[in-house]
């Protein structure tokens, strides 16, 4: 496991996203609420770009008619034709078992404990940090 | 030739009033005194004109006679002939889809009553399906209840175009009644007229009608799987009865395809409608629709991709085929036998229950 800091909390707010380019691979990265989520920016249909996607959340029904709604924009929509992923585990919804794209672990790490890492960092600021 | 298995059973055959005077005897005399004092006509649709080629094999055919008027040759043409054990009769006479809801129901049992005394009472081996006013869907259930007493009703009869999309939750008692009674819902080419047999206008020919019927079940199944109705109603099957078969996995592909895309919009659709279907859609297999090649039949039912979602049918007086050829050829014999015996036994369970 290589650990990847990608930029200072401050910079990464909620409510926004970034791209990043990590072993040559692009990772789409998503701030949802102070949560960090990863995915590799690969649809796995066609490899549409899913850092352009709509982000939703969970619709779920146990009958017609009786729609839920929960974990908003914990759902990510492709932007070429709709499918829908988890953030959280990059698994399709309509078939999370055979249809899934890769998740990465995103956290925010003290800058104090990241000083071994090969990027400099400040002690005194919190950084957004990606697990290959 | 494929040859059929003992014991199969035909899950479609057509008997017909042979005219409207027929039913007088069975109509509650309100109606009974309406239809003599209107002057009412014959009341069969125009689906399958008498004369036409398609309504009756020639060799089934007996003069001027409506086609599948004669329960005796229907007998010794279609249940002797194929040494059938049990024969499902779809009655397609049009007076259940009157306008007036009551005296479309009032057809409707009139119908069921003339098929118990004048078909089932005359041979052990028929059985058949109700049927229901489609556009009531109230009084449906109803005559579902009181008809499902007699157990040699196994089936609720519907034709694929009524007057709204099938799916529609107006529909809904239609489906809890058939369920209750555990019966199944068969979707059988036809149409009320409600609305153009085809989604581009009225067709001006027969061959058009006739092969339109395809995208209407298309459409059909489509409303029934994205309106929830098996969610809704865990325990019923449909039953796909003249429909043919060939169109089945290309729509389906493409069904599946946009419901990836666009299932938030329709949440209780849990699984693949391709996953939906076989496991609670059947088909009769007259007409099938598929090349004579029995490698493209081969191929094509690797597409449906399970083996027990097709339903022997001779779809008797209809011309569909020539003489025993009710099968495609190159089938294997443990899928004939699948097709013939074991996939309408487990769609109908009361023909599971031996002597009614």
């Amino acid at each position: 496991m290589t650990r990847h800091v990608v930029a200072p909390v401050s910079e990464f707010p909620p409510g926004t996203r970034r791209c990043v380019v990590l072993e040559g691979r692009r990772i789409a990265l998503f701030n949802v609420g102070g949560r960090y989520f990863g995915l590799l920016d690969r649809c796995p249909h066609q490899g549409g770009p899913l850092s352009e996607g709509v982000l939703t959340g969970l619709v779920e029904a146990g009958a017609p008619g009786d729609y839920s709604f929960s974990r908003p924009g914990e759902i990510l929509r492709c932007p070429w034709h709709g499918w829908e992923f988890d953030l959280a585990t990059g698994k399709s919804r309509f078939d999370p078992r055979r249809h899934r794209t890769r998740a990465f672990r995103v956290s925010a790490e003290p800058g104090e404990e990241l000083r071994a890492e090969t990027v400099p960092v400040r002690v005194e600021e919190d950084y957004v940090v990606v697990e290959t | 030739m494929t040859v059929l298995p003992p014991g199969a059973i035909d899950c479609d055959l057509h008997p017909a009033p042979p005219s409207v005077s027929a039913l007088m005897p069975y109509l509650e005399p309100h109606w009974a005194d309406a239809a003599a004092h209107r002057g009412l006509h014959e009341l069969e649709t125009i689906a399958w004109p008498p004369n036409a080629p398609l309504s009756c094999r020639p060799d089934w055919r007996d003069g001027d006679a409506r086609p599948g008027s004669d329960p005796a040759r229907l007998i010794s043409d279609a249940v002797d002939g194929f040494g059938t054990r049990y024969a499902i009769l779809n009655c397609l006479y049009g007076a259940p889809m009157l306008y007036s809801e009551d005296m479309a129901a009032g057809f409707a049992r009139a119908l069921n009553d003339w098929l118990k005394a004048e078909w089932l009472d005359r041979d052990p081996r028929l059985r058949a399906s109700i049927t229901v006013p489609p556009h009531a869907p109230g009084l449906a259930a109803e005559e579902i209840e009181r008809a499902a007493e007699d157990r040699r009703f196994v089936q609720v009869l519907l034709p694929v175009m009524g007057e709204t999309p099938p799916g529609r939750r107006i529909n809904w008692p239609v489906y809890a009644a058939a369920e209750r009674a555990g019966l199944p819902v068969a979707f059988h080419a036809g149409s009320a007229y409600r609305h153009p047999p085809t989604p581009v206008g009225w067709p001006s020919y027969l061959a058009e009608d006739y092969a339109a019927q395809a995208t209407a079940f298309q459409a059909a199944l489509t409303s029934l799987i994205a309106e929830g109705v098996f969610q809704k109603f865990p325990d019923l099957t449909v039953v796909f009865a003249e429909s043919g078969v060939a169109w089945l996995p290309a729509h389906l592909w493409r069904l599946a395809k946009y419901w990836r895309g666009l299932r938030m919009e329709v949440p209780w659709v849990d699984r693949s409608p391709e996953e939906i279907v076989r496991e609670r859609v059947r088909f009769t297999i007259q007409p099938f629709d598929a090349p004579e090649e029995p490698d493209a039949v081969a191929r094509l039912l690797e597409h449906l991709g399970s083996d027990d979602m097709l339903l022997f049918a001779t779809d008797y007086p209809h011309w569909q085929f020539d003489g025993m050829g009710a099968l495609p050829e190159g089938l294997p014999a443990d899928l004939v036998r699948r097709i013939a015996v074991d996939n309408p036994l487990s769609t109908y369970p009361r023909l599971r229950e031996g002597k009614p």
